[in-house]
């Protein structure tokens, strides 16, 4: 679950880290009274304007603006509000801009990477730290990965003031930046801990001219197994930055990801979803989505299932590949029969069941009158199912 | 022989009272006979399975009683880690862990818990163990494996079952099935599962089912080309999934340049794997490789 910069921000500040401070803004009429604010609480004359939403690469996208003075911060404040911000990380249309959060601005003297996460490999987390910050990482890590220090914690134990210390010398930093940033270092991995974050990336993590070590911006992504513990957390959860849809969709226990195909495919287990989503590829098809229904398939999750798959106007067919361990294949039948018959389907649908009860299941199938096309192996379900869509 | 488990093994269900946790303890005692008894804490002294298993308050008193060395976890998210490292505490040697959702923080710990004791841990968020007519430790449908010498190592559970299925429809069956499990930290690795079959004398073939996200693939097919002799095919889901999206497990998600379906297919492909576009070509690609090393 990822949180806005704001909110990030906040988490930070309860932590004692030094950030870039500001105030959130959500209408035009507030942000006289920001600006005060920040002149007054951090004593700045000069502004950051920046969007709240989700995605990276909002500089770029045009969605945070240095601001010298209060008239061209309230004309950009005017100018980002409502606007749909196109980065690459968001969805081709863009992403509304609903709340802007105004900051003091501050006088970089340099720009540094910081970032913890789970080192799969060792079982570990990681922190990593670069001299390159305010630099996609990704970039860093492939054209100059010498250039990124790792520090890999052991858990339980957790982080020793020596591995601070090498990871702010590792930077270059000295005298009081270099205690400045080992404490930092210190304070966000029990931040990162403490909240079950998956990661928590701090790019830039800046030098100021007057000597400071501060926290420019702020990402988190937290662990959802982890949310049942994590109270407040939870409630920074903003379905406005989710796809509808996908929100809709794990309200019944779905797992649905819309993608740009006219296929639609309801599967039970996300291994094999990804794998009815290949096949249907390589036959010449397009998915229109990932659903899995989980191990608990049955009527009710199919009808919903099928509602949230046609929801997608792309939609040409549909293929039902259901493998029945757990999942008994004449509930899913019988889930599929009166789904059909309810939602009055206007499009072709291709069902393959095997495992438990799948006779049961096919029989039934054949006995219903209603209008679905049999299938009996992944690869014969394909190939109807790309048939019928192009038809 | 066959791998990790056997009609020796001696199994005990730790959660055995709950719903998920009696309903597949019968299963698998149905399946081979070889469940011993369970663990719920405060509930020792009970029986579970209609009075046909013994149930304990903790691992150790279950090790000792009735002689388990494998057990199989259906306790909820909260207290998963905990029954792990309480199983591998009491000695237990293979465990295999059930259970979806355990928070990451939870599982950095076990898994450094787990670094020297002798337990094997096959999971968490994992179909299980499937070890035709000898042993089911896990949630994989019995019915739909045969006895044979094809291994099959899967992050997958339905995806497994798909590939047993077109297995034993093209005449072949399995030593051992293991469900690693989909999450960003697992107990068992493809790799240390290669050197399993590679060192099993009844198994002649090994199926690996991978999917997107982390190394795991890459890792595994560069110890095979030095070190597996067994043709292995393999498979890797998602070849469709866009980048930076979750596909449905923890780990399934796009985060590095080779973390993707085609750079994992194409470094397995280098290291001398069979693999397969399709996974409707699983069963019948085995069987062709058989007939080219028999």
């Amino acid at each position: 679950m990822k949180i806005h910069e704001y909110q990030a921000k906040k988490i930070l500040k309860k932590y004692g880290i030094t950030i870039q401070d500001g105030v959130l803004v959500d209408s035009l009429g507030d942000v006289d009274a920001a600006l005060d604010q920040i002149e007054k609480e951090f004593s700045s004359k000069q502004f950051v304007v920046k969007a709240q939403i989700h995605a990276g690469g909002r500089g770029l996208g045009g969605g945070v603006k240095f601001s010298p003075d209060r008239e061209s911060a309230k004309k950009n404040a005017e100018a980002i509000l409502g606007m749909t911000l196109k980065t690459h990380q968001t969805v081709p249309e863009g992403q509304l801009v609903r709340k802007l959060m105004i900051t003091e601005a501050v006088d970089i003297a340099k720009e540094y990477y910081l970032a913890i996460t789970l080192d799969r490999e060792t079982g570990q987390n990681v922190i990593m730290a670069s001299t390159e910050g305010g630099m996609e990482i990704e970039e860093v890590a492939e054209k100059n990965p010498e250039k990124i220090l790792k520090t890999w914690i052991k858990p339980g134990i957790g982080i020793q003031a020596f591995q601070t210390r090498q990871i702010a010398f590792g930077l270059g930093l000295e005298g009081e930046q270099l205690k400045a940033a080992s404490k930092l270092i210190a304070k966000l991995y029990k931040c990162f801990v403490e909240t079950d974050a998956s990661i928590v990336e701090v790019n830039p993590l800046v030098v100021t001219d007057q000597g400071g070590v501060l926290a420019l911006d702020a990402k988190f992504n937290f662990d959802t197994n982890a949310l049942y513990r994590q109270k407040e957390i939870l409630e920074l959860r903003d379905v406005y930055e989710e796809d509808p849809t996908e929100v809709e969709a794990s309200k019944s226990n779905l797992n649905y990801i819309k993608l740009d195909g006219n296929v639609g495919c309801m599967v039970n287990g996300a291994g094999l979803a990804m794998g009815t989503m290949d096949i249907i590829k390589l036959k010449g098809g397009e998915p229109a989505n990932f659903l899995d229904v989980g191990g608990g398939a049955n009527v009710d999750t199919v009808k919903n299932g099928f509602k949230i798959i046609l929801s997608d106007k792309n939609v040409k067919a549909v293929l039902i590949n259901i493998f029945g361990g757990i999942v008994r294949c004449d509930r899913v039948a019988n889930g599929i029969i009166e789904a059909v018959k309810e939602l009055d389907l206007s499009v072709p649908v291709v069902v393959r069941l095997e495992g438990t009860n799948a006779d049961v299941a096919k029989e039934l199938l054949a006995n219903s009158g209603v209008a679905i096309i049999a299938a009996d192996s992944i690869e014969d379900a394909a190939e109807k199912v790309v048939a019928a869509a192009t038809a | 022989m066959a791998i990790l488990v056997n009609k020796d093994s001696k199994i005990i269900v730790q959660g055995i009272t709950g719903t998920e946790g009696s309903f597949h303890a019968g299963q698998c005692l149905e399946y081979a006979g070889n469940v011993v008894g369970g663990v719920t804490p405060g509930k020792g002294g009970q029986t579970a399975l209609d009075g046909k298993v013994p149930v304990f308050n903790t691992v150790q008193e279950a090790r000792k009683e009735v002689g388990a060395n494998v057990t199989l976890i259906f306790v909820p998210p909260p207290f998963a880690a905990d029954a792990i490292m309480e199983a591998a505490d009491a000695g237990i040697e293979v465990i295999v862990c059930i259970t979806e959702g355990i928070p990451v923080d939870d599982m950095t710990k076990v898994f450094d818990f787990l670094k020297d004791k002798d337990s094997r841990l096959i999971g968490p968020n994992c179909p299980g163990l499937l070890t035709p007519d000898e042993a089911k430790v896990g949630i994989m449908p019995g019915f739909i494996a045969k006895k044979g010498r094809v291994g099959v190592i899967s992050k997958s559970g339905t995806l497994t079952y798909e590939a047993v299925h077109q297995l034993v429809k093209e005449g072949l069956g399995q030593s051992t099935c293991v469900g690693i499990g989909g999450d960003p930290i697992i107990g068992t690795k493809m790799i240390d599962l290669l050197e399993m079959f590679e060192n099993d004398s009844e198994t002649d073939a090994i199926v690996m089912i991978g999917e997107i996200g982390g190394a795991m693939e890459i890792e595994a097919a560069r110890y095979a080309k030095d070190h597996v002799t067994k043709p292995v095919i393999g498979f890797i889901a998602g070849q469709t999934a866009p980048p930076g999206r979750r596909m449905g497990h923890a780990g399934a998600i796009v985060s590095g340049a080779d973390e993707s379906a085609a750079a994992k297919m194409a470094i397995m492909r280098e290291c001398g794997l069979h693999v397969v576009d399709s996974p409707a070509e699983i069963g019948k690609t085995v069987k062709a490789q058989l007939a080219v090393t028999a």
